[in-house]
């Protein structure tokens, strides 16, 4: 696995794309797949720094990602507010314009553009993590 | 990421090269938003050149559209979705909510 601190800020997405695209390109993911761990690290990342780091401006955002086997996995460390992805409701995609609903769609687009999203929050160490992992087909 | 503008007799036309995501998106809500504010609501996005799009920017365009459309004043289409960005937006089950084109002057011709 390699790691990376990132500062946690918008401004910094691109490189936090390249960096996991690059191992999965590597690792033999087709583009379309890179594509969607890309997107993905994105909404995880975007999330973070939007939630967890809310009016907090020096937070730090540490990115590792490798393969294992077949497949790469990704994990996101921040030391913010816990934010845990799956007590958010899953946005009604059938719901007409007038009712559609503006959040949750990021985590949703994780949940099924990855194959694993785990969380995981240490109150006690501060520290939160978000396990991803998607396997080649 | 750059936005250009671009008014035609009976819409305008909005056209992104580059990324969309978290931090760009709000450049692209503001330029929906400044078309909008001066009566356009009729509004063609052309994503030719648009390389990655993330759910901020996904955002921006329903915000649009739900502008757009009140009072049955007009909407926003999409013209020449690149195919991943299409991907996204077919899970994320935006393209109900958007008609598309697959090239820009049939877009326009749409109006």
């Amino acid at each position: 696995m390699q790691s990376i601190q990132f500062p946690a800020k918008f401004d910094f997405l691109d490189e936090i794309r390249d960096f996991v695209g690059r191992i999965a390109r590597a690792g033999g993911f087709g583009s379309k797949e890179v594509y969607s761990i890309q997107l993905a690290t994105d909404e995880a990342a975007s999330n973070i720094i939007e939630h967890a780091y809310e009016g907090i401006n020096n937070g730090v955002l540490e990115i590792s990602c490798g393969m294992q086997g077949s497949a790469i996995k990704i994990v996101l460390v921040d030391h913010g507010e816990p934010f845990d992805p799956s007590e958010v409701p899953m946005p009604d995609l059938k719901a007409d314009l007038s009712e559609r609903k503006i959040g949750g769609l990021g985590i949703f687009l994780m949940r099924k553009l990855m194959d694993e999203v785990h969380y995981d929050s240490q109150p006690g160490k501060n520290s939160n993590t978000l396990t991803m992992i998607k396997r080649k087909r | 990421m750059e936005i250009t503008v671009q008014e035609f007799k009976h819409c305008d036309m909005i056209t992104i090269k580059g990324r969309v995501d978290s931090a760009t998106a709000p450049q692209l809500a503001q330029a929906l938003e400044t078309a909008n504010d001066a009566g356009k609501y009729k509004l063609v996005v052309n994503m030719r050149e648009l390389e990655y799009m993330s759910s901020a920017g996904f955002r921006a365009l329903l915000a649009a559209q739900r502008n757009s459309k009140r009072y049955n004043r007009g909407e926003v289409v999409l013209a020449v979705v690149p195919e991943r960005i299409g991907e996204a937006l077919e899970l994320a089950g935006f393209t109900e909510l958007f008609k598309t084109f697959d090239d820009p002057l049939s877009a326009v011709g749409h109006f």
